[in-house]
C-alpha cells in the first residue's frame, strides 16, 4: 500500500486478526447462513428441510403483503429523504451567509443527530399522541380527525416528520461544510458577472454542491431503510394494519414470530442486495478512498 | 455575501431561529412533560410550562421504573447503555486501528484479500443479517450478555478505512527516520502513530459512543433479560399501546436521560463530532 | 575507523534497472557528495547506504563491516532528511533524545549529549518547543541535531536543504560544512544543486540515468569534465557547447571561421566543442597572441552588477553562445555584433557521439 514499510512474517496477520475474525464470525458467516436458508423450506415441526431452489423468493414476490412493504418503504423513504434534505438545503444556505455567525446555528441545529430513532418517535409520538398529545388536541381544533393508530395515512405522516426531524441535522452539517468548502472567489467572480444572489446560486452554488446532495441522497436513503426501524416499532409497530411495515420492519416482525425460516432468510437476501446495489452507486465518491 | 441587503439577512435569520424552533420543540415539549404530574398529562392541563414535580418523576425514573407496566430502573438501564456503547467504541477503536496498520505498514500476502474482505461489510449493516447473526451469538451463548450486545457490532469497515486513509498522510520519512532511530513496527505505533492518531480516535469515539448509545433493534432482539435492557430499549418498554396504562411522565423522564449523554457528548465536543461525522462518511 | 565503501553495487524495480553498478570508496572523515538530476538515482543510492532500499546486487561496507543485509538500525549511521521527519507529537529535546532510549543509554548520558548538541546547534532555549512551533532553519538544525547525538561512523543528507528559501539555504551550507569539518565525520551527501554540491564536497560523484559520469574534486570536475554531461551540468550558467570539425591542427566553427590549435588534438572529424561562459572575454586591442576570436551577434544582456551576461548567436551560425563579462567592461549593446576572445586552454572538446572527453 505504501513504499516504505516493515518486513515483518507474523506480526501483520496477529494485528489484522482480530478483526478478520469478527467479521468471519458475525458478517459472513450469518450472511452466508442467510443465502443458504433462502433456498430451503423447513416443514412445520422442523424436523426435515428440503432445498427448493428460488421457491421462497416465489412464495414472496407473490406475496402482497411484501408488495405492501416494498411500497411502504418506497413511500417512506422519498418522502423523508426530500423534505429532510429540502429544509436542511434551505438552512444550510441561511446558515453559510453568516461566516460569522454559522457558528451558534450550527450547534443549535446538529444536537438530533444524537437523539436515538426510538426516542425520537417517542417524542413525536407523544404530541400527536390522539388522546392527550398537545399537537392531536390542535389537529382536532381545527377539525381534523387525527388518529394515527386507526388512521394509516396518519401514521404514515407521524413517522415521516419523525425521521425528517432526526435526519436534518445531518444533512444541514454536510450541506454547510459543502457550501463553506465553495472558494468564496468563484462567488465574487459570478457577482462580478452581473449574477444577483438567486442566479448565483442556481448557476454556481448548487451544481458545486450536488456531488454533496447525491451523497447525501443515498446516506438518507440506507437511513430510513435500516436506522428508521426504532422510530417505526415506537411510534407505530408497523401498524395500523401494516400501513407503516417497511421492509425491514417485516423481516423483523416475520423472524420474531418464527416459523418461516426459508421466507425470512429470503427477505434478508434481497435487502442485502438492496444495500449492495446502493453502495455501488455510492461507490463512484468511496473510490477515492479506495485507490491505491 | 457579496452584497449588502439587511432585508435579506433578517429573513435568513428568521428562517433559521424557524428551523431551530422546530427543532427544539419536541425536546423542550418532552422536558417540560417529564416535570409534570401523571394527572397533568392526562388530563391534557399541563400546557407549555414546567411543572411543579421534577425530582419526583426522575428520581421514579432513575431508581423505580414506570409502575403500571413493571420495567427497570433507568439507573441500571444507563449503566447497560454506557457499558454497550464504551464496548463498541473502544473495541471498533482497537481492533481497526491496529489491521489499518497491518494493511498499510507491512507487505504480506493475502494482504488484498484481507482488506477487501474487511472492506465489504461496509455493505452490509446489522439489520440485513439480523437473525443469522442472532443464531450465531445464540449458538455461543452470548444473548443476555454484554459481550453478545456489542461484540456482533465492532467490526465494521468505517474505522479500519478511516484509519488507513490517515495513516496514508503520514510521510514515509517519518517511518524512515524511525527505523535509523532503531524502532521497530511495535515501538513505532505505540511511540509515533498512536500518538499522532489522537484526534482522530477522539473524533471517531465521539461517533461511535453515540453509535452505541443509540442502538435499538439489536438489543431489543439479543436481550430477554430485563436487566440487561438498554435505556432506548427500555423506554419502548415502558410505552404500551392502551394509553391509560402507559407512564407518561416517566416515559418522558426516562427519554431525557436517554437523550442527555450522547447529545451531551454531540455539543461539548462539537469540533470532534463533526471531524468524526465528516470524516467516516466522506 | 569510518570509511565506506560500495562494490557493483545495483538497484532494480522489477524489470527496469536504476542503478547500474556503482564503485566508490570514502575515505574516513571524507565528505563526498552525490549530484545529479532527479531522477538519476542518486537518492536510491544514498538510501541503500542507509538500508532504507535494499541493494539488488553489490555489497556496501561500512568501517570495514559488511552491512548489505543489515537494518538500518545496526549500521552506525544517521540520517537527515529533506522535509526533516521529526516526529510532530514530540519536543525538540525527545526528537533528539528519542534515537538514545530506544539504544538503552542512561539518563545522564542523553542529557548531556543532548544538551551538548543543542548548545553547538543553537537550539538550547528551543529545547522544550514542537517543531511545528519553529522555523524551517530551526527544523532543520533539530535534524542536524537528531543525527549528531547519536556520534554515528557516517552521516547521511538527503538534500537536507531543497525546503529551506535561497538566503537561509546559503547559511545552513556553511554551518554544515563547519560542523562537519569540526567532527570530522564521514559524510553523505545527496543534491540536485551543483553550487551546493560544489562548494561542500571534498569530492563529488556526479550521477547520470544510474550511473557515475565521473568522480573527483569540484576543481577536477570544473576543469577537466570527463563528459559531455558533467560538463554541462557542472558551472552555471552552464558550458556553451556547439559542433565543429577537427582536422589535423585546425577546429572549423559552424560559423565557418577557422581556429588553428597550438596544441595537439588528437581528434578528427566531427566532434563538439565547449565553452564556458566566463571564458569568454571581450577582446580589445591587447587580446593575447594565440587566443581564438569569436564574433557574437549580441540578443540579450541581463546585467547582474558585478557581471553581465550575455546571450548571442555565433555570427554566421546559429550557435547560440553565452559570455559572462566583467560588469564594469565596455557597455554591450543587444543588436550588435561583438568580438570575444578564447585561451584555447579553455577549450573542451567531446566525441561527438559518446560525448567522452578529448585529449
Amino acid at each position: 500500500m505504501r513504499k516504505v514499510g516493515f518486513n515483518n512474517k507474523l506480526l501483520p496477520y496477529i494485528l489484522i486478526a482480530p478483526q478478520l475474525a469478527v467479521t468471519i464470525v458475525f458478517f459472513y458467516w450469518p450472511a452466508s447462513q442467510a443465502v443458504w436458508q433462502s433456498f430451503l423450506i423447513q416443514d412445520a415441526f422442523g424436523t426435515a428441510t428440503e432445498f427448493v431452489w428460488l421457491e421462497n423468493y416465489e412464495t414472496l414476490f407473490k406475496d402482497p403483503s411484501y408488495f405492501n412493504a416494498l411500497v411502504v418503504t418506497v413511500v417512506f423513504s422519498t418522502a423523508v429523504a426530500a423534505l429532510s434534505l429540502g429544509v436542511a438545503l434551505l438552512l444550510a444556505v441561511q446558515a453559510d451567509k453568516h461566516i460569522h455567525g454559522a457558528g451558534p446555528y450550527k450547534t443549535l441545529l446538529m444536537w438530533p443527530y444524537a437523539v436515538a430513532p426510538a426516542v425520537a418517535g417517542v417524542l413525536w409520538l407523544f404530541m400527536f399522541q390522539p388522546s392527550l398529545g398537545v399537537l392531536a388536541k390542535q389537529l382536532r381544533g381545527m377539525g381534523v380527525d387525527w388518529n394515527p393508530l386507526l388512521n394509516g395515512t396518519h401514521a404514515m405522516i407521524l413517522c415521516i416528520i419523525a425521521a425528517t426531524w432526526k435526519q436534518i441535522s445531518y444533512n444541514f452539517l454536510f450541506f454547510l461544510a459543502g457550501l463553506q468548502s465553495i472558494p468564496k472567489s468563484l462567488i465574487e467572480a459570478a457577482a462580478i458577472d452581473g449574477a444577483g444572489p438567486t442566479r448565483r446560486f442556481w448557476t454556481v452554488i448548487f451544481p458545486l454542491l450536488s456531488p454533496t446532495a447525491f451523497f447525501l441522497l443515498v446516506v438518507n436513503v440506507v437511513y430510513v431503510f435500516f436506522e428508521t426501524f426504532g422510530i417505526i416499532d415506537a411510534v407505530t409497530h408497523g401498524g395500523p394494519a401494516k400501513a407503516t411495515e417497511t421492509l425491514v420492519f417485516k423481516v423483523f416482525q416475520d423472524g420474531r414470530l418464527g416459523g418461516d425460516l426459508g421466507g425470512s432468510a429470503a427477505q434478508s437476501v434481497i435487502l442485502m442486495f438492496m444495500v449492495i446495489a446502493l453502495t455501488a452507486i455510492q461507490f463512484k465518491y468511496i473510490e477515492r478512498k479506495v485507490h491505491y | 455575501m457579496v452584497e449588502r441587503r439587511p432585508l435579506s439577512n433578517l429573513l435568513a435569520h428568521a428562517i433559521l431561529w424557524f428551523g431551530i424552533a422546530i427543532v427544539i420543540f419536541p425536546v423542550y415539549f418532552t422536558i417540560i412533560a417529564s416535570t409534570h404530574t401523571p394527572q397533568d398529562i392526562f388530563n391534557g392541563t399541563m400546557g407549555f410550562l414546567p411543572g411543579g414535580v421534577p425530582s419526583d418523576n426522575y428520581v421514579a425514573a432513575l431508581f423505580a421504573g414506570a409502575k403500571q407496566v413493571k420495567t427497570t430502573p433507568a439507573t441500571v438501564m444507563m449503566l447497560n447503555s454506557l457499558v454497550m456503547a464504551l464496548m463498541i467504541a473502544v473495541g471498533k477503536i482497537a481492533i481497526s486501528i491496529i489491521s489499518a496498520y497491518a494493511v498499510v505498514y507491512f507487505q504480506f500476502p493475502g494482504r488484498m484479500f484481507a482488506f477487501w474482505t474487511i472492506f465489504v461489510t461496509l455493505m452490509l449493516p446489522v439489520e440485513v443479517r439480523i437473525y443469522p447473526t442472532y443464531k450465531v451469538v445464540a449458538d455461543l451463548g452470548l444473548l443476555d450478555s454484554y459481550l453478545g450486545l456489542s461484540v456482533p457490532l465492532i467490526a465494521s469497515a468505517t474505522a479500519t478505512l478511516l484509519f488507513r486513509q490517515f495513516f496514508m498522510t503520514i510521510p514515509d520519512e517519518l517511518v524512515e527516520a524511525s527505523k535509523m532511530d532503531g524502532a521497530g513496527p511495535m515501538r513505532f505505533f505505540w511511540d509515533t502513530v498512536l500518538p499522532l492518531s489522537r484526534t482522530n480516535i477522539a473524533a471517531l469515539f465521539v461517533i461511535l459512543f453515540i453509535y452505541g448509545w443509540n442502538q435499538y433493534l439489536w438489543p431489543l432482539l439479543i436481550t430477554t433479560d430485563s436487566g440487561m435492557d438498554t435505556i432506548i430499549v427500555g423506554i419502548r418498554r415502558q410505552i404500551v399501546t392502551s394509553d391509560a396504562n402507559t407512564d407518561w411522565h416517566i416515559v418522558m423522564a426516562t427519554a431525557v436521560l436517554a437523550m442527555l449523554p450522547p447529545v451531551a457528548v454531540v455539543v461539548f465536543m462539537q469540533r470532534l463530532f463533526v471531524k468524526g461525522l465528516v470524516e467516516t462518511e466522506k | 575507523m569510518a570509511e565506506v565503501s560500495l562494490k557493483q553495487v545495483k538497484k532494480s524495480f522489477g524489470a527496469a534497472a536504476v542503478i547500474h553498478g556503482i564503485d566508490l570508496a570514502i575515505a574516513d572523515g571524507e565528505f563526498l557528495v552525490l549530484v545529479g538530476p532527479s531522477g538519476c538515482g542518486k537518492s536510491t543510492l544514498l538510501r541503500m547506504v542507509a538500508g532504507l532500499e535494499e541493494a539488488t546486487e553489490g555489497e556496501i561496507s561500512i568501517s570495514g563491516k559488511v552491512v548489505t543485509r543489515l537494518e538500518p538500525k545496526d549500521r552506525d549511521i544517521a540520517m537527515v532528511f529533506q522535509n526533516y521527519a521529526l516526529y510532530p507529537h514530540m519536543s525538540v529535546y525527545d526528537n533528539m533524545a528519542y534515537g538514545l532510549r530506544i539504544r538503552g543509554l542512561n539518563k545522564e548520558e542523553i542529557d548531556q549529549r543532548v544538551k551538548k548538541a543543542a548548545e553547538s546547534l543553537q537550539l538550547a532555549h528551543l529545547l522544550d518547543r514542537k517543531p511545528r512551533q519553529l522555523s524551517g532553519g530551526q527544523r532543520q538544525r533539530v535534524a542536524m541535531g537528531r543525527a549528531i547525538v547519536r556520534q554515528p561512523a557516517v552521516f547521511l543528507f538527503d538534500e537536507p536543504l531543497s525546503n529551506l528559501d535561497a538566503k537561509l539555504r546559503v547559511q545552513m551550507r556553511i554551518e554544515i560544512k563547519r560542523l562537519q569539518r569540526s567532527l570530522g565525520v564521514t559524510s553523505i551527501y545527496v543534491t540536485h544543486d551543483q553550487v551546493e554540491a560544489m562548494t561542500l564536497a571534498d569530492r563529488l560523484v556526479v550521477m547520470n540515468a544510474g550511473k557515475a559520469e565521473q568522480i573527483g574534486t569540484p576543481m577536477e570536475l570544473y576543469n577537466h569534465p570527463a563528459t559531455l554531461f558533467v560538463a554541462g551540468f557542472i558551472g552555471s550558467p552552464s558550458m556553451n557547447f556547439f559542433p565543429a570539425n577537427a582536422a589535423g591542427g585546425t577546429l572549423e566553427l559552424p560559423g565557418g571561421q577557422r581556429w588553428t590549435l597550438s596544441r595537439q588534438v588528437a581528434a578528427q572529424g566531427d566532434v563538439t566543442m565547449g565553452i564556458r561562459p566566463e571564458h569568454l572575454t571581450l577582446a580589445g586591442a591587447n587580446s593575447p597572441a594565440g587566443h581564438a576570436i569569436l564574433p557574437l551577434y549580441v540578443e540579450l544582456i541581463e546585467p547582474l552588477g558585478a557581471e553581465t551576461l550575455v546571450h548571442g548567436r555565433l555570427e554566421g551560425g546559429k550557435a547560440e553562445l553565452t559570455a559572462r563579462v566583467d560588469g564594469e567592461a565596455a557597455p554591450v549593446k543587444a543588436g550588435s555584433t561583438m568580438r570575444f576572445a578564447v585561451d584555447p586552454r579553455h577549450l573542451h572538446l567531446f566525441d561527438r557521439t559518446s560525448g567522452a572527453r578529448l585529449q
